[in-house]
């Protein structure tokens, strides 16, 4: 029996030559990451632990960038926190304001996340990094202190699902709206416990952004890890940032999947999540007369250089509805100062929008665009549980970044299609 | 472990992270504190309410969402001693695992308990009786590797005793 490319990085950190789904592993960490609302709790227990020193300064990554830059005096002294820390240890790897960017935007730029890695976070959306196809998943703030400590995390290897993408995407029509298509099919526990591996001609042609965007919501259909096997895309992506070197996995032939799952999506539409799950997706022409108060154009799902062209190639000579608030979100400085000098907040500033320092920020109702009662969002970020973006009785909408773009137009949940 | 008694909390599917505890307070990592806002959004009667040794009943895929620990860690300290649940969402499971909150997946009790009713059980045996319908339920044994961690008394004990501190 073959193993999939999940499997074969497992077996390669465990020490072994094959593992099998449903076998427990320990398993030695490449990159152990956490930001300023897990790491504080990871700290404090790290610190129970007594260890002197962590398993290795250039291996942990903290970030900052939920409540960063402080939003009040707690946080600041939740991120003062990874700050004294990472100081101590002389932990390499740690961003604070002014290098900060939202941490699963931050990583694979930088290079500290590459093929082949296994990397743990205390984040959900650390499952991110299988667009470059390495075994990342999100953990608690326990797990992450005893990697920090050991090197090594407990993982149960998981059974895997193949997706695979044939057709044609339609104009506008991108990654986003793959995998929320994929989470209406599936729902929020489709893929509890297991792998999402993504495959077709479709996931081929898709550039580095949109297979980060595919990865990064594996979560939201309860998956364990997303994962693309890598191509000529990854090694054009991580060859020149990598600090180590990538190591390239494949999944066998005869590899075993529990569920195969075929999509044609020349007909697919741009997709909408309603409240309050990611799984309740429409396509926008079946959405209805959604009026809207405040769009969010950024987050790790859609912070990057090529949502933010997208999103000006949409606003480019209009303006945003009066009543709606636009706020976009570079998620990186590195993409802060690419779209400056690409001309991008001019179009944006000219639409009237607002153009955020990078941060979590509004995704989770933490600040820079919190909702009042009763008011909608169109986000371009994951997710719009109850209170997510604010007060309890608010509610946001998933999109892709053309119809948040197109929304904050016209006022209501739209297609670019209707400008 | 001696018998307990408490009052079942039932809550149905889908019951994520962020509706047990709201990231508005996430600016502390003090278990006492967050206890106070624990499932604030979906029931604001349970931090009233809630005695220690009640337990959450709830239905599938229970801790969805995002990794954050302060939601184990807020219904550890609001006093409830397990969760049931059809299923749990991967990461919260390993959360509750980590810091030795026991959780069970037990769908038959699920579908037997309502909210309200008073529970008599054994955390040791995995056992629980429901004392209005009088079924009595058992769960599964913990696979070999997380029984070590409950055991130890959450994974930093374990991790302490591997290391020989």
């Amino acid at each position: 029996m073959g193993m999939t490319i999940t499997e074969k990085i497992l077996a390669a950190h465990a020490g072994k030559d094959t593992v099998c789904a449903g076998e427990i592993i320990a398993a030695k960490v490449d990159i152990a990451l956490g930001n300023d609302i897990t790491a504080p709790i990871a700290i404090r227990e790290f610190e129970q632990l007594g260890v002197d020193k962590v398993f290795d300064p250039t291996r942990i990554a903290l970030v900052p960038d939920h409540f960063c830059p402080n939003k009040d005096i707690k946080s600041a002294q939740q991120a003062k926190i990874l700050r004294d820390f990472s100081a101590k240890y002389g932990i390499t790897h740690y961003y604070d304001v002014g290098e900060m960017g939202v941490e699963h935007a931050l990583l694979p730029e930088q290079g500290v996340v590459t093929s082949g890695d296994l990397v743990i976070g205390a984040d959900s959306h650390t499952c991110t990094y299988g667009a470059l196809g390495a075994f990342s998943t999100g953990v608690g703030s326990t797990d992450l202190a005893a990697a920090i400590a050991t090197g090594e995390v407990w993982l149960r290897v998981p059974e895997a699902i193949k997706f695979v993408y044939k057709g044609t995407l339609q104009k506008y029509v991108t990654a986003k709206d793959l995998i929320l298509y994929t989470i209406g099919d599936i729902g929020v526990d489709g893929a509890l416990y297991k792998t999402m591996e993504l495959t077709g001609p479709v996931i081929d042609r898709l550039p580095m952004s949109g297979r980060l965007t595919m990865a990064n919501m594996a979560i939201e259909a309860g998956g364990k890890n997303g994962i693309i096997v890598p191509d000529s895309v990854t090694k054009e992506f991580v060859e020149p940032r990598s600090e180590r070197s990538p190591r390239y996995f494949t999944s066998d032939p005869s590899a075993s999947y529990c569920m195969v799952k075929e999509y044609d999506v020349t007909d697919m539409e741009l997709q909408v999540a309603f409240p309050h799950l990611p799984e309740n997706t429409r396509p926008v022409s079946q959405a209805g007369d959604v009026r809207i108060d405040q769009v969010i154009i950024g987050s790790c799902t859609n912070g990057l250089l090529d949502d933010l062209r997208l999103a000006a190639s949409v606003l480019k000579g209009r303006r945003v509805a009066k009543g709606v608030r636009l706020i976009v979100i570079p998620a990186t400085q590195t993409i802060y100062r690419q779209a400056m000098h690409e001309g991008l907040f001019d179009i944006f500033l000219d639409a009237g929008a607002a153009i955020s320092t990078p941060t979590c920020g509004p995704c989770l109702g933490g600040h820079m665009g919190i909702l009042a009662e009763g008011e909608r969002a169109v986000a371009t970020t994951n997710r719009n549980f109850v209170g997510r973006m604010g007060h309890p009785k608010s509610e946001v909408y998933l999109s892709g970044v053309p119809v948040a773009a197109a929304s904050a137009v016209t006022g209501k949940i739209s297609s670019p299609a209707e400008l | 472990m001696a018998l307990q008694k408490g009052t079942v909390f039932r809550y149905g599917r889908d019951v994520n992270t962020d509706i047990i505890i709201p990231a508005r307070y996430m600016s502390t990592q003090d278990p006492k504190e967050l206890a106070k806002y624990c499932m604030e959004d979906i029931d604001p009667e349970f931090v009233k309410n809630v005695k220690p040794g009640d337990i959450i009943v709830a239905e599938e895929n229970f801790g969805c969402g995002s990794s954050r620990e302060h939601a184990p860690i807020s219904i550890k300290a609001s006093g409830i001693t397990c969760i049931i649940a059809t299923f749990f969402a991967r990461i919260f499971y390993r959360n509750a695992v980590n810091i030795g909150l026991p959780v069970f997946e037990l769908p038959s009790a699920v579908e037997n308990f309502r909210m309200g009713d008073q529970v008599e059980y054994d955390l040791e045996k995995g056992w629980f009786k429901n004392c209005r319908t009088g079924s009595q339920f058992q769960a599964k044994p913990f696979t070999p590797e997380i029984k070590e961690i409950f055991d130890a008394g959450g994974l930093i004990e374990l991790v302490k005793q591997q290391t020989g501190r």
